[in-house]
């Protein structure tokens, strides 16, 4: 994913959208304020949420934070790699550092089928995000 | 190498005298299906093996009996040996907790007298002795602050906790269904008036707070604090974590608060145990005093009797099967008698002076972010270095080296890179100097060869963690590879 | 006695330091005037002696039974001398919360012992560091699993021992958080087809006690897939942990959560306290699990260590997020039964335990067979049992505490049902010459009580 062409929303996470497809995902910023993921509390597949929804946790070692979806839609897939438990057995592919090392490739989380390209509109642009981070920073 | 690598089959630490009764075959007693044919793999190993084992594993621990441990909001002061002694008296220890009311007036005369102790030191009416724990406490008087509502028929929803309140008061709110809303501090390090102001709505029900708070400092405003919070209905409860600064020479309940809980493993001197156990006696004042859980210790003295009281219909209920953490009430009562009047008023004195002393040494050194009087505690901040790759967990893995436990880090919240510091009365001026050249001397490392903190800690007989791979790959029991 | 070193020239030098006249100084931040205690009425201070006298006094007012009969969920069990010498070692008592891993590997590695000797024992994928006591344990196991389930209906034993009971409902509150079903007993033991009419898709779990409050051995099995037929969780509470000397492992058939007491392990009765919670459960709740958890790790020269881990779960990261408030545990009690369990090892557990059940059904036969006396139930039981009495057992007990032993917990003080039964707990600390003295007595009695 190149992140220039990628929308952002403020909780630093980043979507990338393919047809009504939205992947999504959090920023490098967001992995290097969590330090090291070591697990993801996640919705499951066919779950529908309204846009900006908390639809589970990401854990690093000293910190949880919550984990929403920029936009509202059904969860069609979820990314194996951060899933400790696939079908209620142990994930022995169960990768959390993808987030830290490959936010916007490997450590994609999941996909949403977006019920209204309007959700789309509220997101900022690589820019804009750069700027607000700049800001927090 | 764990106690269960060091099995070999048909070894025993144990002995038991032979069977004197029939010994009649499980399957003529219980359904064979039910028997556990194999039985548990439990380790086969002798009494010296045992001995060695955990004689071993003990001197791996920093302790504080071994080291200096001034972790902020604990109150790490010297464990009485008296205290140990007698909890260990067969006549409280070999006591069954259904024993007829007339076998145990020891125990009862005991928990009363520590119940007056507890209420002529804090200004409450009532203590239950019952909870486990301090957060054990807290959840005890937040159950009977809902009950208190539901009993006055109002409906309060909210609790509010300071930004810098330690994460039990939130937790246990949340246990009891509260929604938890936050108290901002001002500059000065104690809570906003304008900002508890603005949240007392009359769909508070409590505001939790302790005093001095969790940076050190005595909320100065408190008997504004208490007069908004009443003014509203609303109840105010004492975290008691920080009673040492101000034992006996103000009392929670005079300073308005309604309920409160102690932390005998912190105050009262009772041993932290490696974790536990500890105990969260729970005071209430006034109305509140009626739901408080059963039973309370009762004292007919025209009979000279002492006896258990269960009938209070508006109680609560039972926050835990029997009495609470007997033994451990048994320490803190040892210790309070001991040091009587004089010795409980000492401790104000002398937990403050420690501090400040210690502040007023470090300060030179370090980032104080709060520049004022502490109490018996104080908060360095650590955040200068971050440009040396430096951060407050590293200075605290740099200190075991020097042989001392570090203080508490990254709490409170409120403050970047949070050190927070708490010496006790129970440590000597030379304890103090010798902590602060430690500190001084790590200061020139950050500054000259900063791998030495980052990379520590390097004497100790494990080097840095990486709890990183702990969490990601839990591994939280032995399994043995036969199986 | 004091243990402040403070002489009066260190007092000096500090203040000196400071800058500062007075300790009283170091207060004025204090509205004193208005909130600084006039008069305290404590008493003087002690010496040592002085204190000792003191509570010998205080102990010395209690009853330590010649013999005891009483159990109901606090066992008078044998604790080899060796489980005191280490938990005496102040480098274990006076330690503090192995926060700091590099400094509390002695600790760290008891803890996950302790929670490898829990797994052993039930069967189960996790354990925890402990929790306070066995009521409480249930209360959270109980959040755990309407949590889990998202559904509110428990469905409760009343074989499941009373204060217990007592302390799940005290933590459910008021407030419709959620529903409790009594599940009855028939001849002692969970009625199975009352637990088959009860359980539907709102029920969150089902909890039992085995051995249950009565000593009588539950169908654990077939309760477990009860439960699971319905998608609800299945929640054993043993309080007597040594009947796992005999009994399956509940992790083996279906049981979801297994929680309960191990004060049967290395610590004494203590008038209640402090005891020792645990909780173990099937891998795939381990991320739901309350209370700290130890963890083997390595450390940056690849050496093996332990560290507590997935803290995130827990109060000081989550704050008002975390499923369960829990800080202190019942740590150095949990080391008492790491080393108990080491001690008596794999023959030992099982010895006991055969030494229990077998002097259990030896007393009940003696004490069934004097008039009067009779087996209340016929299911199978492990050390404890229920004798129905001729009326008036509270009498009967006051009678048999005259003459220095504690009889069975009088069943009347919590099932009015079973009034004039007591509940007789017999371990391998009872000797058989107590319990033919206690049936002697009991002979000797039903004749005065019967009138």
């Amino acid at each position: 994913m190149k992140r220039e062409s990628l929308h952002y929303s403020k909780e630093h996470e980043w979507v990338a959208l393919e047809g009504d497809i939205a992947t999504i995902g959090i920023t490098h910023y967001a992995q290097e304020q969590l330090g090291e993921i070591t697990y993801l509390e996640l919705p499951e597949a066919g779950d529908t949420f309204e846009k900006m929804a908390r639809v589970g946790t990401i854990e690093s070692v000293k910190t949880v934070s919550d984990l929403f979806t920029p936009v509202g839609g059904e969860i069609v897939e979820l990314n194996p790699a951060v899933m400790d438990r696939i079908a209620g057995e142990e994930n022995a592919d169960f990768r959390p550092e993808n987030l830290n090392k490959d936010p916007y490739g490997d450590g994609w989380i999941m996909k949403v089928r977006i019920s209204s390209a309007e959700d789309m509109k509220d997101l900022l642009n690589y820019k804009d995000y750069m700027a607000m981070i700049g800001e927090e920073a | 190498m764990l106690i269960f690598e060091k099995s070999s089959p048909g070894r025993t630490g144990y002995s038991l005298p032979e069977l004197d009764v029939p010994d009649i075959p499980l399957a003529d007693m219980m359904p064979g299906d039910m028997i556990d044919q194999e039985g548990k793999h439990l380790p086969e190993v002798s009494e010296l093996e045992v001995i060695r084992h955990y004689t071993k594993l003990s001197q791996k621990n920093f302790s504080v009996d071994t080291h200096f441990y001034p972790l902020g909001s604990c109150t790490m002061k010297y464990n009485p040996k008296i205290n140990e002694e007698v909890a260990a008296l067969p006549g409280f220890t070999d006591l069954h907790p259904y024993q007829s009311e007339g076998s145990i007036q020891g125990a009862l005369e005991l928990l009363y007298s520590l119940e007056q102790f507890f209420c002529e030191l804090t200004g409450m009416d009532r203590f239950t002795l019952q909870p486990a724990a301090g957060a054990h406490g807290e959840l005890t008087a937040l159950l009977m602050a809902k009950a208190y509502f539901n009993h006055k028929k109002e409906k309060r929803s909210i609790i509010l906790v300071p930004d810098s309140a330690h994460g039990t008061n939130p937790a246990s709110a949340a246990m009891v269904g509260f929604t938890v809303v936050q108290v901002k501090s001002n500059e000065k390090g104690n809570v906003d008036l304008a900002d508890l102001e603005r949240l007392l709505t009359p769909d508070v029900a409590c505001l939790m707070m302790t005093n001095p708070n969790t940076l050190g400092l005595f909320e100065v405003d408190i008997l504004r604090i208490s007069s908004m919070v009443h003014e509203k209905g609303s109840l105010l409860y004492y975290d008691g974590a920080n009673l040492n600064a101000t034992l006996g020479k103000v009392r929670p309940g005079d300073m308005g608060f309604d309920m409160m809980h102690i932390n005998p493993h912190k105050t009262f001197s009772t041993p932290h145990g490696g974790g536990g156990p500890g105990a969260g006696p729970v005071g209430a004042r006034g109305e509140l005093v009626k739901f408080l859980p059963t039973p309370l210790v009762n004292h007919d003295e025209s009979k000279k009797l002492y006896s258990l009281h269960f009938d209070e219909p508006l109680s609560i209920g039972r926050m835990k099967a029997f009495y609470g953490n007997f033994l451990v009430l048994v320490k803190a009562f040892a210790y309070i008698i001991s040091l009587g009047k004089e010795g409980l008023l000492d401790v104000a004195h002398l937990s403050v002076l420690n501090a400040n002393y210690l502040m007023k040494a470090l300060s030179k050194s370090f980032h104080l972010p709060y520049d004022r009087t502490c109490m018996h505690e104080f908060v360095l901040s650590i955040r200068d270095w971050k440009d040396k790759g430096i951060r407050a967990l590293d200075v605290a893995k740099r200190l075991l080296d020097y042989g001392f436990h570090a203080p508490t880090v990254y709490f409170p919240l409120i403050v970047e890179e949070a050190v927070m510091v708490e010496p006790t009365e129970t440590e000597s001026k030379e304890t103090l100097d010798d902590f602060v050249q430690a500190l001084i001397c790590i200061r020139e490392e950050i500054l000259n060869e900063p791998e030495v903190v980052h990379d520590a800690p390097h004497k100790m007989p494990v080097k840095r963690l990486d709890d990183v791979v702990a969490a990601r790959k839990p591994v939280l029991h032995w399994e043995s590879e036969e199986l | 006695m004091k243990y402040t070193p403070h002489t009066e020239a260190d007092i000096a030098a500090m203040l000196s330091f400071l800058e500062k006249s007075s300790l009283d100084d170091l207060f004025a931040d204090i509205p004193c005037d208005a909130i600084c205690n006039k008069e305290m009425n404590l008493p003087p201070s002690l010496s040592e002696m002085e204190v000792r006298r003191r509570c010998e006094e205080l102990a010395g007012k209690n009853v330590r039974h010649r013999s005891s009969f009483l159990g109901a969920g606090a066992y008078r069990h044998f604790i080899p001398s060796a489980v005191k010498t280490i938990t005496s070692r102040s480098e274990f008592y006076t330690a503090y919360t192995p926060y700091q891993g590099e400094a509390s590997q002695g600790t760290l590695q008891a803890i996950f012992e302790f929670q490898s000797f829990i797994c052993l024992l039930t069967g189960m994928d996790v354990a925890n560091a402990s929790l306070y006591d066995g009521s409480t344990a249930v209360a959270e196991a109980a959040t755990l699993a309407m949590s889990e389930t998202r559904r509110k209906k428990l469905i409760v034993s009343k074989s499941l021992h009373p204060e217990y009971r007592e302390v799940l409902s005290t933590y459910l509150g008021t407030g419709g958080k959620a529903e409790v079903l009594p599940l009855p007993y028939r001849d002692g033991a969970v009625d199975l087809e009352s637990l088959k009419s009860l359980v539907d898709k709102d029920t969150a779990a089902v909890i039992v006690q085995n051995p249950n409050f009565f000593g009588v051995m539950e169908p654990l099995q077939d309760i477990a897939a009860i439960a699971k037929g319905v998608g609800a969780l299945s929640i054993l509470v043993i309080a007597e942990p040594y009947s796992l000397g005999i009994l399956k492992a509940p992790g083996n058939l279906g049981v979801d959560i297994a929680v309960g007491e191990c004060q049967s392990f290395g610590i004494p009765q203590s008038f209640g306290g402090p005891y020792l919670g645990f909780m173990a459960a099937q891998g795939r709740y381990m991320r739901r699990i309350p209370g700290r958890l130890c963890g083997k790790t390595v450390d940056r020269d690849g050496q093996e260590g332990f560290v507590l881990t997935l803290q995130a779960r827990e109060q000081h990261i989550r704050r008002d997020k975390a499923s369960s408030n829990i800080c202190s545990n019942e740590a150095l009690c949990a080391l008492a039964a790491t080393v108990h369990l080491s001690l008596m090892g794999r023959k030992g557990l099982r010895e006991v335990a055969e030494q229990n059940i077998r002097k259990a059904h030896y007393a009940l036969e003696k004490i069934s067979a004097v008039n009067g006396f009779s087996r209340k139930f016929s299911s199978p039981f492990f050390n404890e049992f229920v004798i129905q009495c001729p009326h008036d057992a509270s009498k009967l007990t006051a009678m048999l505490d005259e003459q220095g032993i504690a009889a069975g917990l009088h069943l009347g003080r919590f099932y009015p049902d079973l009034s004039n039964c007591l509940l007789f707990c017999v371990t391998e600390m009872t000797t058989r010459e107590e319990i033919d003295r206690l049936t002697a007595v009991l002979s000797g009695l039903s004749a005065a009580v019967r009138v």
